[in-house]
């Protein structure tokens, strides 16, 4: 009859029903985003109520020698430091600590780079060669060694201070990027459109180009938390930073100088260490997927479709349905040519 | 040529931003501050007392530009200054004795795990849906981990615990440095682990990257159109589509250098590698701003060296780079 | 006969649901002949042709059909769905090359043309380097490119010129077919006229056959033997080129030939067809171009989509897949009811 012959009655597996827009967002993300998003979700719960519940306050130190450097127990669920002080403790109030340095960060960063961005890509000419060289040079300059320099100089070393210095260099990467997208976008048209019928610059810079690079600003977002994350936690490992405080890198300092290692402390050094690499992880997973939210190719090639038993590559033949790999030989039919058959005879050997 | 010229004033430009905020982050300490820092130093040879002074922009040092001028002769004199620390030694030679650890360990550790890291993303790409996909996720933990952190763990179980490595230092206490074997191969001993663990941390960064564009490049129409000239596939894999994805993987490889060289230092300290790190710790602990300044300049200029080296090779590689600043 | 497609039907499977690209597409294509596909974007012309030679990737399926290739230089009938990738190889390009449509997209950006030519020579054929690149040099003969350019990357060339490059290596080592799709839509009017009737003389100089895909219903008036017409995926008509300006049968082919002014002939209004074309994933039933037909009755919904032949026509291979609108019908949309065959 008619070629309606319904594919889930010869599809591997179920065609996927349309999904509404609004609960479309979240089914769409991948299964690794979903991972890191509720990684993150659980950390961030844990800075949020963390340090309420915590059982002692991470800064007392028991004074009585049985207690120091004490293995994980009832008591202490992650043991104890040098001085007798709650493992468990400090990671959550450095938890809540790093998680608020690192969003901090994040969110002035990315306004800065999404301002910078943006005007460069619009103002063009001399001021856009100007914005582009300041976010080139301080791109490639490392940042590490300037930002010790920096706190090294700064006589509080404190969570603001931190905040504003990492601010001040994570800038420019998501700077070049929505600039170039920036660009790409000005010149289409729906823009064009919009400025030929008289709108306001600001209006269509909020309107119509920043609302089409919102999953970019994410993802520059989530890079710059995690570059704040894991440059705040080297600063504070080699004693740039406020030192009383109970971030997650003060506590692997303390742990560093106090010799943690080498008496063999391990519940001391490596729950932060864990917590940095987890809440690195999830926000790698949430980058990834956005990068695939965004780039088909990415997208396409993560669904990679089991055909009949048989993992599909990307660059492999278009599979035939029922068809896994052809059984039987090679066929003969397809002789490889020899010198003597296309050369000599100029047909080919056609008659 | 003209696109190898425009890199070069770029970089130099931007060695001499990192020059002269060099030069003013010290004289831009709040008054207070400066007290605070020379109070730190009661016992202060006068020559060091003066030198530091200046430095800081405190006193009746002369104008600000003639402080500069002096200040980049200095620097291209190779003279930092003397240490502060361990007085009276001079910065440059403290260094001198630094760098070529550094050098050898982060330097061989980040080519290797670049390469090593590009290959499999290579393949890591082609073979999209394979048995390396199921490893990403273990790998993105492994990039999430701080350097130093790794270090420790490592130390822990493969030094401390197992005994395969030593747990330190960069060669045995007993030996004195020197171009003989015993040294050469202690030396080579004591580096396999901190070796081991950078490339172990950046590895799982360049794979995961060169896979991302090995992935857009092979969607590319010049691939689909080499399978369609019958190509065989280590043709279409290497000449068409990794050849192609270098590219943008150098690039990335340039601007990722800064972090990789800055957190390998750091995870010296772990270590007690006798390299930068050890002594940036140091000279962070004690306030030895000469030393901390030097470092600065040292790792600045050492990464805008290699990213010149990388554009050379870009060019060398891309023909539409030769072609873009010709027209 | 050359190249045998019967009942061929591509699938893309993406998350919102199945796309259904190519519906049991059936066409023959005979040596040293030139069919034209034509259709909108969307219509699967492209689809058909890149799935014949299994070059799409995922999420595209082969859904069902044959695609049988036979030429002189296999001895024996090759059914192209049933291959193994090593055999694919070895038919790709020697028996079938493609002509793509983006010639800038399609090059390697970073080997020049000599390498790139060079590459499609010897991976069919065993010969030493200085045959290989004699061979390169004629080919560049072939479509008039100055040998010059030997050494020259695909961005230091103009349009027209990357597309005789993409000519000359789809000629590199004589192909049975070449699929042409859209070669000439990028360029300017000029060059596309000159590539044009370069690509006829090569066609009958060399004997090759030419599946040719473009939206241009007109070009494939002037170059194809006999014109396929695609919607939605299926195949609506196919006939000789002259009987299909003569008397299209299909009413969709017909508003396709009322889309285009003609140099000669009375000046008439431009129709156009409104509307636009279908959602691949929620294929009606039956005649996908229903919505938009000016002769479309409910009775339409449920017919059977193979095309059919047409008895009016002095072509004995002039098929349709509407089975209710006569060839010699004018716009007036008067239905009459044929009986099925």
């Amino acid at each position: 009859m008619t070629t309606a012959t319904p594919l889930t009655a010869i599809s591997q597996t179920p065609t996927i029903a349309v999904t509404p827009k609004a609960a479309g967002q979240w089914r769409r993300l991948p299964l690794k985003a979903k991972i890191g998003a509720i990684v993150l979700g659980v950390f961030v719960l844990a800075a949020v109520i963390g340090p309420l519940v915590m059982p002692y306050d991470p800064s007392y130190s028991n004074p009585a020698p049985s207690l120091a450097l004490h293995a994980p127990d009832s008591a202490h669920l992650l043991g104890t430091t040098q001085s007798g002080q709650d493992v468990l403790s400090q990671l959550l109030v450095g938890i809540r600590l790093t998680l608020e340095l690192a969003l901090s960060v994040g969110l002035v960063a990315t306004v800065l780079s999404v301002i910078v961005g943006v005007t460069a890509a619009f103002l063009g000419g001399l001021w856009d060669d100007l914005l582009s060289l300041t976010s080139n040079v301080f791109l490639v300059i490392p940042s590490l060694p300037l930002l010790i320099l920096l706190l090294g100089y700064l006589p509080q070393k404190g969570q603001l201070a931190t905040i504003v210095v990492l601010s001040g260099l994570g800038w420019p990467w998501g700077a070049r990027v929505i600039r170039a997208q920036t660009l790409a976008i000005r010149n289409r048209d729906f823009v064009a459109a919009a400025r030929e019928t008289g709108e306001r610059t600001w209006r269509i810079i909020a309107f119509e180009i920043v609302p089409n690079e919102i999953s970019l600003i994410a993802a520059s977002f989530v890079n710059t938390v995690l570059y704040a994350i894991a440059t705040s936690v080297a600063l504070a490992f080699i004693g740039l930073a406020d030192l009383n405080s109970w971030s997650l890198g003060t506590i692997l300092y303390w742990a560093q100088s106090q010799q943690a290692l080498q008496l063999g402390a391990w519940w001391w050094f490596v729950p932060p260490g864990i917590a940095v690499a987890l809440i690195g992880t999830a926000l790698v997973l949430l980058n990834t997927g956005i990068d695939e939210l965004g780039n088909p190719r990415l997208r396409d090639a993560a669904r990679s479709a089991m055909i009949g038993g048989h993992r599909q590559r990307p660059a492999d033949p278009t599979p035939v349905w029922n068809q896994a790999v052809p059984a039987g030989p090679l066929t003969r039919a397809l002789r490889p040519f020899s010198r003597s058959s296309l050369l000599d005879d100029p047909r080919g050997g056609r008659s | 040529m003209a696109f190898v010229l425009r890199r070069l004033a770029f970089y130099l430009v931007a060695a001499w931003v990192a020059l002269t905020v060099n030069f003013f982050i010290p004289r831009a300490v709040p008054g207070n501050a400066v007290e605070a820092i020379m109070g730190k130093f009661p016992n202060l040879q006068p020559a060091a007392a003066k030198a530091l002074s200046a430095m800081l922009g405190v006193g009746h040092p002369g104008s600000l530009w003639h402080q500069y001028v002096t200040y980049l002769s200095d620097v291209f004199r190779f003279n930092f200054g003397t240490d502060l620390l361990q007085y009276p030694a001079s910065v440059t030679s403290l260094l001198g004795e630094t760098i070529p650890w550094t050098l050898a360990l982060v330097g061989t550790a980040t080519v290797i795990a670049f390469l090593a890291g590009t290959v499999l993303g290579i393949i890591g790409g082609w073979r999209h849906g394979g048995w390396l996909d199921k490893t990403l996720p273990g790998l993105m933990f492994l990039q999430a981990i701080p350097y130093f952190f790794l270090a420790l763990v490592l130390i822990e179980l493969l030094a401390e615990r197992i005994g395969l490595f030593p747990t330190g230092q960069g060669y045995d206490g007993g030996l004195a440095p020197g171009w003989n074997w015993s040294f050469i191969s202690s030396a080579i001993d004591h580096s396999v682990l901190p070796a081991f663990t950078i490339v172990i941390t950046s590895l799982a960064g360049w794979m995961l990257q060169m896979r991302n564009v090995m992935i857009t490049t092979i969607g590319e129409d010049y691939v689909v159109a080499a399978q369609a000239k019958g190509l065989p596939s280590h043709r279409v894999v290497f000449t068409y589509a990794a050849r192609n994805a270098l590219l943008p993987q150098l690039q990335g490889f340039g601007l990722a250098l800064g972090f990789v060289v800055s957190g390998a230092i750091i995870m010296e300290i772990v270590f007690s590698y006798p390299g930068i790190g050890l002594l940036l710790l140091n000279a962070v602990s004690a306030s030895d701003f000469p030393m901390m300044q030097a470092i600065f300049l040292v790792i600045t200029f050492a990464v805008l060296l290699a990213n010149l080296v990388v554009d050379l090779v870009l060019v060398f590689a891309d023909p539409r780079v030769r072609a873009k600043e010709a027209s | 006969m050359t190249l045998e497609i019967r009942d061929f039907s591509v699938v893309y499977r993406t998350p919102s649901g199945d796309v259904r690209a190519v519906n049991q597409v059936t066409l023959d294509l005979r040596p040293g002949e030139v069919v034209g596909i034509a259709g909108e974007s969307g219509s699967g012309k492209s689809t058909l042709a890149y799935a014949a030679c299994r070059l799409l990737r995922a999420p595209a399926l082969i859904t069902g059909g044959s695609v049988r290739y036979h030429g002189p230089r296999v001895s024996e009938p090759v059914e192209i769905t049933r291959l193994r990738a090593a055999d694919l190889q070895r038919l790709r390009w020697r028996e079938i090359a493609i002509v793509f449509q983006s010639a800038m997209n399609a090059l390697n950006p970073v080997l020049n043309v000599r390498d790139q030519l060079l590459d499609a020579i010897r991976a069919h054929i065993k010969v030493g380097r200085a045959d290989a690149l004699a061979r390169v040099g004629s080919l560049l003969d072939l479509v008039g490119i100055p040998r010059s350019r030997l050494r020259s990357f695909p961005h230091e060339l103009s349009g027209g010129m990357r597309q005789r490059v993409m000519i000359a290596m789809a000629l590199a080592v004589e192909p049975e077919i070449v699929i042409m799709d859209e070669p000439t839509t990028a360029l300017d009017v000029v060059v596309q006229r000159d590539i044009l009737s370069q690509i006829v003389a090569l066609k009958d100089e060399l004997g090759f056959s030419i599946l040719f895909i473009t939206h241009d219903l007109s070009l494939l008036l002037e170059l194809a033997d006999r014109i396929a017409v695609m919607y939605a995926g299926h195949l609506l008509e196919v006939g000789s080129s002259a009987e299909i300006l003569r008397g299209a049968a299909h009413p969709y082919t017909k508003g396709l030939l009322n889309s285009f002014p003609s140099l000669h002939g009375a000046r008439r209004e431009l129709a156009g067809i409104s509307g636009s074309p279908p959602d691949l994933r929620m294929l009606p039933g039956g005649c996908p171009f229903l919505p938009r037909c000016g002769y479309g009755t409910d009775a339409c919904a449920d017919i059977d989509m193979r095309p059919q032949p047409v008895r009016s026509s002095a072509d004995a291979t002039h098929v349709t897949s509407c089975p209710f609108v006569l060839p010699d019908q004018s716009r007036v949309p008067a239905v009459i009811v044929e009986d099925r065959p």
